[in-house]
């Protein structure tokens, strides 16, 4: 296995706040790594710093290196919007643009200038809702708006619309914690299917959710990494006290 | 007899009821005790319950009475007037009323007996009128504040009571604001009635020629008035396109600026800096457009060789515009900065540059909003006056050329009315039906600005 990610030393403040502190982590190649920890210790935090969605913040400030492909993505020849054209991401709430359902899952090949012409941006679209499990719901109503749609459908336009852009990584921050049971099944059913093709990291609250789709686990308290390893041994035999408190419900 | 000042009456209404809240207050103790069982709510409430239906009733009893009681006077000394001298025609009575009045305030002195009888017994009769009135107030505060107080039984909840009166007050504050919109409409509605009953609708909505100069006496000399609306219409829309051609590209770029670009410290200064500019009294800016941008269009005008007019629509409408550009920015700021920032993560996180993100996705999400903005604006320009005042000029010539001097809808009703006039003749009623075309006009744009807004709008939760 390859490695995609390597984070070295990581640091992240907000203003004079420490949210991470010295994490170094390596995050391997098409396979679904779970970032789990009880609410504020700093995954998500740590997952914006993967696609330098924190640059919008002004207060936030990173130091440690973060390697993508050997790549120091904070590097001067790295242009942010590039980079996450490469490292695509999911939110928490299902985010569609007050668009048409076309048009959302366009948007990210329309910027980037990836279709030549029309039957190639529809091409684009159709595959991008076939690996999204979506094109036989909305197949007839591509021109309906997304906000239209259910929340689960929603989040799966999401989905889409980052797989259209044809991303290496895809980062997804709590993507099922605003949907029902049914929905985040067909979410995580989804994730299962695509992490041939692309290296997911998912942030989740769910350690039901890390356990059933992750291939590795990585666990966060207080800003620290306190264990990061195979999902099966994080939750059967942790080596640290925390991990087993957290996994077996006794804080978080 | 001695008189009650309003004052005065309002003070011992207020004693009055606050002996009720006590009042209540305690009794309710006392009748709960007697039955063995606690009152439902607090013994405040029950006191402010019967504090509530004695004051404001009297209040209101006490300025209905104030409002309608000198109206009630004047038509009885009327009749006294006509009974004593039956010949005397009705606007003959109103002038000696107005003399017996004035004598009785003391305003001018007479000789005449009758008058002065007649005044004397006006006097008087206000007097009296005074004391009844305070009595009267008085006399209902005391019996409400009795019957609410025997009333209140401690198993009635007198806190819902007390919310329910509170929010009938609220609702006829509504009330009064949509009736007093109402009525300012049917006045506006009766009087052009008056002026179209004079002169064609049709000949006003479509006239071509615009000069209201009538004869007032029959032996002036004047020419025929002319009322077609187009030309003075047509200076409206031409000022009011040149200032959006300003505003609306200036605005909603500050806008966008300011809430997506701009530092944070620097849209500390800048929106507060907008608001305060909204602020400037139009006839400011009537003063720069007449003396400072008109003069500088007509040498620029020269300096190129063309013939500005000194009072130009150009001028008008640019200083008119500028005078928009604070509420444009300041609103579609807000508009744009209600946009769920979940949108423009979303956009950023498939590779967007962030004027990617702001004409994609931002300017589309908040467009119902931004031309609810836009047509808010337009609305004011079109009723704006002291700027096209000052700075536009008066005649009414059916042209689209911004370089000559134009009139609007508003300039003409000014023009029409200010002065002494006499509201019976084709020139001052033509002014209403002005205002009621220039009503329908905004009233169209506003619904269509909210059709539009509410169309467009997307729920964001």
């Amino acid at each position: 296995m390859s490695i995609k990610f390597k984070a070295e030393k990581v640091d992240v403040f907000y203003n004079e706040k420490q949210a991470i502190n010295n994490i170094s982590l390596n995050i391997e190649k098409n396979m679904i790594t779970a970032l789990i920890g009880p609410s504020g210790c700093g995954k998500s935090t740590f997952l914006r710093c993967l696609n330098r969605m924190n640059d919008v913040i002004d207060s936030c400030k990173i130091t440690g290196n973060i390697l993508l492909d050997n790549e120091d993505i904070y590097g001067p020849n790295i242009d942010p919007v590039d980079l996450r054209a490469r490292v695509g991401m999911v939110f928490q709430k299902p985010n569609p643009f007050p668009k048409t359902i076309f048009e959302n899952i366009a948007y990210g090949p329309r910027i980037h200038g990836l279709a030549s012409n029309n039957k190639e941006l529809r091409e684009i679209v159709f595959n991008s809702l076939e690996k999204a499990g979506l094109i036989d719901e909305v197949k007839d109503r591509l021109d309906d708006q997304a906000t239209g749609l259910s929340g689960g459908q929603q989040q799966r336009v999401c989905i889409a619309r980052a797989i259209a852009v044809s991303p290496e990584v895809i980062l997804m921050d709590e993507p099922c914690s605003a949907l029902d049971p049914i929905a985040t099944a067909k979410i995580e059913e989804l994730m299962n299917e695509i992490s041939q093709s692309y290296t997911i990291v998912i942030v989740t609250h769910s350690m039901q959710q890390a356990a059933r789709v992750s291939k590795k686990t990585a666990f966060f308290h207080l800003g620290e990494l306190i264990e990061y390893g195979d999902t099966d041994k994080i939750f059967t035999k942790p080596k640290n006290q925390k991990t087993l408190d957290y996994i077996t419900g006794r804080f978080g | 007899m001695f008189s009650l000042p309003l004052s005065f009456v309002f003070i011992i209404l207020l004693c009055v009821s606050l002996f009720f809240y006590y009042y209540s207050k305690r009794t309710i103790v006392e009748k709960a005790s007697s039955i063995g069982k606690k009152a439902k709510t607090l013994p405040v409430y029950y006191g402010q319950n019967a504090f509530l239906w004695s004051f404001f009733p009297a209040c209101i009893f006490l300025i209905f009475l104030t409002v309608s009681g000198p109206n009630y006077i004047d038509q009885i000394f009327f009749s006294k007037i006509q009974d004593l001298n039956p010949k005397f025609n009705s606007s003959f009575i109103d002038l000696i009323l107005s003399k017996v009045i004035n004598v009785a305030n003391g305003k001018i002195e007479t000789d005449d007996q009758k008058i002065i009888v007649l005044a004397n017994d006006y006097l008087s009769a206000f007097e009296k009128f005074y004391f009844y009135r305070g009595l009267g107030a008085v006399l209902c505060c005391a019996l409400l504040g009795l019957i609410v107080t025997a009333r209140q039984k401690p198993s009635v909840n007198a806190r819902d009571q007390v919310q329910f009166f509170m929010v009938s007050i609220f609702f006829i504050s509504a009330l009064i604001a949509i009736l007093t919109t109402a009525a300012i409409i049917f006045s506006l509605f009766f009087e052009s009635l008056r002026f179209f009953n004079l002169y064609n609708v049709f000949d006003f909505i479509f006239g071509l020629h615009w000069s209201p100069n009538v004869a007032i006496r029959t032996d002036q000399v004047a020419s025929e008035g002319s009322f077609g609306m187009i030309p003075v219409l047509l200076g409206t829309l031409l000022i009011s396109f040149i200032a959006m051609c300003v505003a609306i590209p200036i605005g909603l770029y500050s806008a966008i600026y300011l809430a997506e670009f701009a530092p944070s410290k620097v849209r500390d200064y800048i929106k507060p800096t907008l608001e305060i500019l909204a602020g400037i009294p139009t006839v400011v800016y009537g003063y720069f457009a007449a003396l400072t941008a008109a003069p500088f269009l007509r040498d620029i005008g020269a300096f190129v060789g063309l013939d500005v007019s000194s009072e130009s629509a150009l001028a008008a409408g640019l200083v008119m515009g500028i005078m928009i550009i604070p509420f444009i920015s300041s609103l579609s700021d807000d508009v744009i900065r209600a946009v769920p920032q979940s949108l423009r993560d979303g956009s950023m996180g498939l590779g967007a540059t962030k004027a990617e993100t702001v004409y994609r996705v931002i300017i589309p999400a908040a467009f119902p909003g931004l031309v609810g903005s836009i047509l808010l604006a337009v609305s004011r320009a079109i009723g704006e006056t002291m700027i096209v005042v000052m700075a536009a000029g008066l005649s009414a010539k059916l042209t689209v050329n911004p370089l000559e001097s134009v009139t609007t809808v508003t300039v003409q009703i000014v023009s029409l009315l200010t002065g002494d006039t006499e509201f019976d003749n084709i020139k001052t009623l033509s002014a209403f039906g002005l205002g009621i075309s220039l009503f329908f006009f905004t009233l169209i744009l506003n619904i269509i600005a909210l059709t539009v807004s509410r169309r467009l709008a997307e729920n964001y939760d």
